[in-house]
This record gives C-alpha cells, structure tokens and sequence, in this order.
C-alpha cells in the first residue's frame, strides 16, 4: 500500500542510474500520495500529459529540436511523431529564435504549441520572443492577442555538461510579468502541472529537469486520470513540520526531504515545501508555514544573487517579519559558472548537507 | 470581375522566346544538356485560381544565367551523391562571383509620368479600385501630416510616417483579401487604413485614450486591430518574420484559403529572425508573402551599410524562396505583384518574397532629424520627383477618373476629420486605473489583485498626490 520511493543515486559526479537506495518513508507517502501501488517516471508522466493533451485538443502540437523521429533528445516525446503525424510534431530546423517565434505566431493565430528546448540554456537565443512577444503580447494588445504556448525543457545543472548547460532560468523568467514559470519535482507534479500549462490561455514557461527525468514515483489513480491537473500557483507541503521551513523547487525538492530526514533525527521538525509555480509565487503558503514555523531555509540550485530564494527571502521579511526568530537563510549555487570536473560540480550546487547545516543555523544549534 | 494578364505580346510567342533562351543557356557548353539546379526551370504555369474560377497565368520563373558558370569538361556529365541530393561536379575552380554582373531588373508598369509603359504585364485595375486606392493614398499622406504636426505641437509623444511609401501601403492591401493575416513592422498604416480602421481610431491610439482598442497599453502607432486580421505592432525589429511563418503554418494546417503577409524594411533584414523566419517559411512550406520595403536608410545607416548583396531579393533564391523586386512607388506594379504572389503563396502553399524599392521621404520618426545624416537635396528629389501619390493620380486623372475638384475636396474633408478627430481623442478621457492590472494574464493572478486592493485604497487616501481627474 504504500509507495516505496525508488531513487536512482545522485551524485553531484556522473550520471548513472546504477545504485538504486530504497527509502521507504511512510510518513512521506502517506502525506504526499494518495495510496496506490503504481509507479511513473517524471519522462513517463510529461510524455503521457503531452500525448493526452493532444488528443483531447487537436489545436495542440508539439515543435522542437529532434522531437519527432528521434523522439526527443530525452525521449519525453517518444511516440508521439507515429500518433499524430508531423505536422503536429514538428521537426525543426536548429534555430531557436525561429521556431520560439514560430510558435508565437501560431499561437497569435490560435493554435496551441508546446515548444521544447533541448535546454533551457538555448532558451537565450529565443529570449526575445518569450519575453517581447510571448509575454507582454496579451497586455499591450489589450487582450486582443492572447498566447497560449508552453515553453518547456530541462533546466538547471545536470551532470558534468559544464556552464553553457547547467544554469537555471526560474528567476530569469519569474521575473517577467505575462509568463506564468512552473517547476515539477514528481510524476504527478509533472503530469498535474504540464497538463494545466497546456490548457492555459497564458503563456508558461515550464522548467523540467534533466536529473529528474528517470526517476520513478508513486502516482496516484486520480493523477493517471486524463482529466488530471494541478492548479498554477498553488505550493505543495511535501512534508510537514514545526521548527523550521523549506522552500525549494525541482530537484532541490528531493534533496530538501532528504535534509529532512537526517534533521528529523536531530530533534529538528522541518517542513518541506515545494514550490511548483515560480511565478504566480504562492506566497500565502509560505509565510503561513513561516508563521508557524518562525524560521525560512530557502532553497535553490541556480545563482544566488537575484534568485528565487531572494524573492521568497524579501516577501517572508515583508510579511512575516515579526514571527521571524531567526534571519532567514539563503541556500542557492555557487556564484560561478558551472565547472566541469565532478569534484568542482559538487561543490558548486547545493547538497543535503547545506541544506541541515542551514536549517541548524536557523534553529540555533551550531556555530 | 476578370482578371487576366494584359499582354500586348503573345502568350506563346512569349514561351517560345524564353524556352529557346534558356535551352540555350543549358546547351551552351555542353555535350549533354543539363540544367543546373533542377528547381529553376522556365515555366509559365498556368492554374486554377479556386476563389475565382479564372484561369492565371503566373508570373514567369526565370533562370539566372550570370550565377554559375558552365565548363568544359567531360566530367560534368557525371553526378556525385550527397546528402540533399545529386550534384554535377566539375574539375574547373571558378567561385561564383560575390555578385552578379547585372542586378536583378525592377518590375514596373506606370513610368514617372504616369503612363503605363508599353508591354507590360499587369492585373488590370477598375476605375472603382483606381480611384479607392488613390483617395487611400492621399488619404494616409493628409494623415501622417497631421498627425505629424500634432506631434510637433506636443498633443502626442511621438509619431511615424509613411511618407514616399504610399503605394506600398495601399496598393499592397489593395491586393490582399480580408482573411489574410497581416504582422506589419510599423510603417504600414495604410494597410491598416485600406481595411476600415477609420482615423478616429487611429488617433484614439496614438492618444491612448479610453477608446483605444489597445487600452492606452501601447506607444503611438502601434495599432492593432483583430477585427481588420492586423496584429499589434510589436517594436523589436523582425521578430514577426518567423512569427509570420508560424501564423502561415497555422493557416495551412486548418487549410484556410488565406496566407500570413509580413512587412520588414532593409534594416530590418540584417536581423536573425529574417534568415530564421525566411528558411522556415520556406522548409514548412508555409502560405506567406514577405514584402520588404527597400527604402534606402534604417534611421542613419544606409543600404550600403546594411549589405553587400543586391538588395533583397537576391537572398530570397538562398532560402528556396521565388522572389520578386518591384518598384515600390508604381502602384499598379505593387498591386500586380502582391496579387500573384498572394495567389501563389495560398494555391501553391509556399513563401514568396517580394522586395518594393522606394525611398523614406520622412525622417525615421519623431525622434529623427535626417538632415543630419542625408542632403537635403536628395529629400527634396524624392519628395517631388519620385512621389509615388502623384504618378498614380496622372494615371488616375488621364483616365478622366479623378478631377482636381475631387482631389480638393478629399483634401479638405480629410483635413477636417482628422482635426476634428485629435480634437476628441485629446479631450476623451483616459483608462481608468483598474486597467494597470488586466490583460497581464488571461485571469488577473492574486498578486495583481492584492495590489490593486492597494492602489485604490491608497488613491482615496491621498487624492492630492494624483492628478485631477484622475480616477479609478
């Protein structure tokens, strides 16, 4: 009845799927998944969220690098091409700035593309249209151009491709009013969320995470239903605590309920939130577990200044300041460009033990 | 109505002489006869025209004869495989030359004194639409006038002109059908103009009052319209090229009997999203039509500035994309290009490039003074001599279509619509403040809410530091 969490180990080094560690967490599971005994991988749950919203919505049609005949550089659209065809799974030239603009002009005329970037790294060559166009079309039209185009890709650091493939976009696209930002941790937040990106009228950028992609979870029989969806804007309380919370996004998700676990074994209580929508931020969420809580541990992989954590950081102390009992704490990269070498990779992204060593540091029990 | 070519020459004779000219050009070195690129064959094909059921004759694709040169060699016979298909080789080392020896020649109908020049070809145009099309062009010239002036006086921020590019503006949507989709840059507002947007509205826009459709959202002439199939003008130079493509895909995939037209200038053509919107265009096999209106300087930069090819239609043979170069001040050459190359792009699903040579007689905009950078003399040359509104109205007139008591009388009215218009929209009041929030989103956020909970209750609170008459 419970789901046990298979996770494939992730080391800061190289990828590879060969250890896998059971954890069975009951009180994750319980609080987090409906019981069921099925299990989905974040690639399993994007692919069948695309292929349900295709076929429910034929106005929908996916555009991107590689997605047809090679079935997607990370296989999210593997069969896709033979189902619908090519002309709604759209081969493209290798120009990011013309297909981005493709799909805007097509959403402009009233179809529904989902357009992949093979990393959001290559989103820079496009940014124009997503920001220019896609973003503020809907306002400076007056509502007489709406956009409804999915952006989505993997984004942020994967493992050993070095700088001009590991940065994360969330604050560079949070920050733009007219883009609504998600970020799945797990197949059902995957499924849920993609699903609502492509119904909605407004453009979204939806940050995966290449990492993430092969990881399994349990997933619910309501989350496999075809009409499933997630509401934008809304955080998940992955797991719930009273000393001190955590807020983070993607794959700092896994790592912030790992931090948890060991905390829990120090006496400390965390709760663990997921954020899934960057923008609309769901700030009502986080301050009512900061006031609850009274301490913030903030948590995400990309650079530190003008991040994510930043704005949650601003609007707990605008907020929340006077049930605050200890400054918030920051957890973000490290302010360089990613290096290469597994050893440096390491040290340049967060991991589990930044995360207890802060949420420590906010409880008062270390130096 | 009908429409067919009028030729003064014979159709077949027409074919004979091209089709000996080009098996010509093929056999001239060679043994064996073998064209160049298998693509650009001579052909004059004739097709159904399905809106109309006339029979067209499109324009004739010829072959380029300067842009490879032949050799010799026996070799040449044989074929090499690559990817992409088979390709002659030959054992000579000859670079195809960075330009042609001839540039590509303009196509004209009606010569400076507005005369039609004798066989030519051309879709034939009733004195309705004559007349239409010239009122039009006079029309937006009282406009852009105007609208300058009120600039000037400081009634609007800023404003931009068409000036010497008239027949672009409105014999271009002259020739398109309402159901196409226009991605204009920004100095097309005779497109706009020739499809119903009435000057009341165009000023409503450039004041941002409450009546502008775009909310007051938007800097002066960046008029959009839904209705009229005109998207907003967006600022950013040449992103509605691939945007354009995308809008042509759209079109093709509900298999609408209607193609994307996109406007660009010279400067315009410099930017990635021209080679990224041309190449797709044509790789998608997309229904657009792309007119660049060639008008020699993008603020300060001139053409030979910008490039070093034969203008633009040279680049169109690059993408796979036929091409057109047309001369941008003769209205009956635009009206005729633009209306074969719509009816090629719709039944034929393909981009077509068309290139309109013309001259920007005003400054770039308001924020321009381009005395600075070009003579004044040379302005001047333009303004009067090449003026695209007054050889159209010699044709108009030798017609017996149009009298100075008519040109007098447009003139005056359209003045006094215009003032009076600027004279409503200026007093018309503006959006009310609740209007900062929408539109941002399809469904305002809690966010956007929350803070307009905050504005209103701060605006009641200290009225003083607002402006009267401002509300909420």
């Amino acid at each position: 009845m419970w789901g046990i969490l298979r996770r494939s180990a992730v080391d800061g080094g190289g990828f590879s799927a060969s250890s896998l560690r059971r954890t069975r967490s009951a009180l994750v599971s319980a609080r987090s998944y409906a019981s069921g005994s099925k299990e989905m991988t974040v690639r399993d749950a994007l692919n069948s969220a695309i292929d349900e919203e295709m076929s429910a919505d034929p106005k929908v049609f996916v555009m991107g690098e590689e997605v047809g005949q090679y079935q997607g550089a990370y296989k999210i659209t593997k069969g896709l091409l033979e189902k619908y065809g090519p002309e709604r799974v759209y081969d493209t030239p290798i120009t990011e700035a013309g297909f981005t603009g493709i799909g805007v002009g097509a959403a402009y005329a009233g179809l529904k593309p989902v357009v992949e970037f093979m990393t959001f790294n290559f989103s820079m060559q496009a940014i124009d249209h997503i920001i220019n166009s896609a973003a503020k079309s809907n306002y400076m039209s007056a509502g007489q151009i709406n956009v409804p185009i999915v952006f989505r890709g993997p984004n942020g650091a994967a493992a050993g491709v070095g700088a001009q493939h590991s940065q994360c976009y969330a604050a560079w696209y949070a920050s733009v009013p007219g883009l609504k930002v998600l970020a799945p941790y797990s197949a059902e937040d995957a499924r849920g969320l993609l699903k609502a990106a492509i119904r909605d009228p407004d453009p979204v950028v939806f940050l995966e995470n290449e990492l993430l992609y092969g990881e399994s979870f349990p997933i619910s029989e309501e989350a496999l239903d075809s009409s499933f969806c997630l509401p934008i804007g809304k955080a998940k309380i992955e797991r719930e605590g009273k000393d001190v919370t955590i807020t983070t996004f993607s794959k700092m998700v896994g790592f912030a309920l790992k931090a948890a676990e060991k905390l829990a074994e120090e006496g400390i209580s965390a709760e663990v939130i997921n954020l899934r929508s960057i923008r609309p931020l769901d700030r009502a969420t986080i301050n009512a577990s900061v006031r609850k809580t009274s301490r913030l541990v903030t948590v995400e992989e990309g650079f530190p200044q003008h991040g994510v954590c930043a704005e949650i950081c601003a609007s707990v102390v605008e907020e929340s300041f006077s049930y605050l009992d200890a400054p918030v704490e920051r957890i973000a990269g490290a302010d360089v460009p990613m290096p290469y070498a597994a050893n440096l990779e390491r040290l340049a992204l967060p991991q589990v033990e930044d995360i207890v060593r802060a949420a420590k540091r906010a409880c008062y029990r270390s130096k | 109505m009908a429409m067919w070519f009028a030729r003064s020459r014979n159709l077949v004779s027409i074919l004979r002489q091209n089709l000996g000219l080009s098996a010509t050009l093929i056999k001239r070195n060679h043994s064996s006869p073998r064209p160049v690129f298998t693509n650009y064959q001579l052909s004059s094909r004739v097709f159904l025209d399905p809106s109309t059921s006339f029979r067209h004759e499109s324009t004739a694709v010829e072959t380029q004869p300067d842009l490879v040169q032949q050799s010799d060699h026996e070799d040449d016979a044989q074929e090499l495989d690559f990817p992409g298909g088979k390709v002659g080789y030959t054992s000579e080392m000859k670079f195809i030359p960075e330009s042609s020896s001839r540039r590509i020649p303009c196509y004209r109908v009606l010569n400076e004194h507005g005369k039609i020049i004798s066989d030519s070809d051309f879709i034939p145009v009733s004195e309705k639409l004559a007349v239409r099309m010239y009122e039009q062009m006079a029309t937006l010239q009282v406009m852009d006038h105007i609208f300058y002036e009120a600039q000037r006086q400081g009634r609007i921020s800023f404003y931009l002109t068409s000036v010497g590019e008239e027949a672009i503006n409105i014999a271009s949507a002259a020739a398109l059908s309402p159901e196409d989709v226009v991605l204009p840059q920004y100095r097309e507002p005779g497109v706009l103009l020739w499809r119903g947007f009435t000057l009341e509205e165009f000023a409503n826009q450039c004041f941002g009052n409450k009546a502008d459709y775009g909310k007051g959202r938007q800097m002066p002439i960046h008029y959009g319209s839904n209705q009229h199939n005109y998207f907003t003008v967006s600022s950013p130079i040449a992103t509605q090229l691939p945007q354009a493509a995308g809008v042509g895909y759209a079109l093709k995939m509900e298999k609408k009997n209607a193609c994307a037209v996109t406007f660009i200038g010279d400067g315009g053509t410099s930017e990635g999203d021209f080679h990224a919107g041309l190449n797709f265009a044509a790789v998608m096999e997309a229904p657009v039509v792309f007119i660049c209106r060639n008008n020699g300087w993008a603020i300060s930069t001139h053409i030979s500035e910008q490039f070093r090819s034969d203008g633009i239609v040279v680049k169109g043979q690059a993408y796979g994309i036929r091409s057109i170069r047309v001369d941008g001040n003769d209205a009956l050459a635009v009206y005729s290009a633009v209306r074969s190359a719509r009816e090629m792009a719709v039944t034929e699903q393909r981009p077509v490039l068309i290139e309109a040579m013309t001259y920007r007689v005003g400054h770039h905009s308001t924020s321009d003074d381009s005395t600075k950078y070009r003579e004044a003399d040379e302005i001047q040359y333009w303004k009067m001599s090449r003026n695209p509104v007054n050889r159209f109205k010699k044709w108009v007139e030798d017609n017996g279509w149009w009298s100075e008591e008519d040109e007098s009388k447009l003139r005056s009215s359209t003045r006094k619509q215009l003032l009076q218009a600027i004279q409503a929209a200026e007093k018309w009041e503006k959006q009310p403040l609740t209007e900062l929030f929408n539109d941002v989103y399809d469904v305002k956020t809690k966010n956007l809410e929350e803070q307009e909970v905050g504005l209103k209750a701060l605006v009641e609170k200290q009225p003083q530091d607002y402006p009267t008459g401002f509300h909420i």
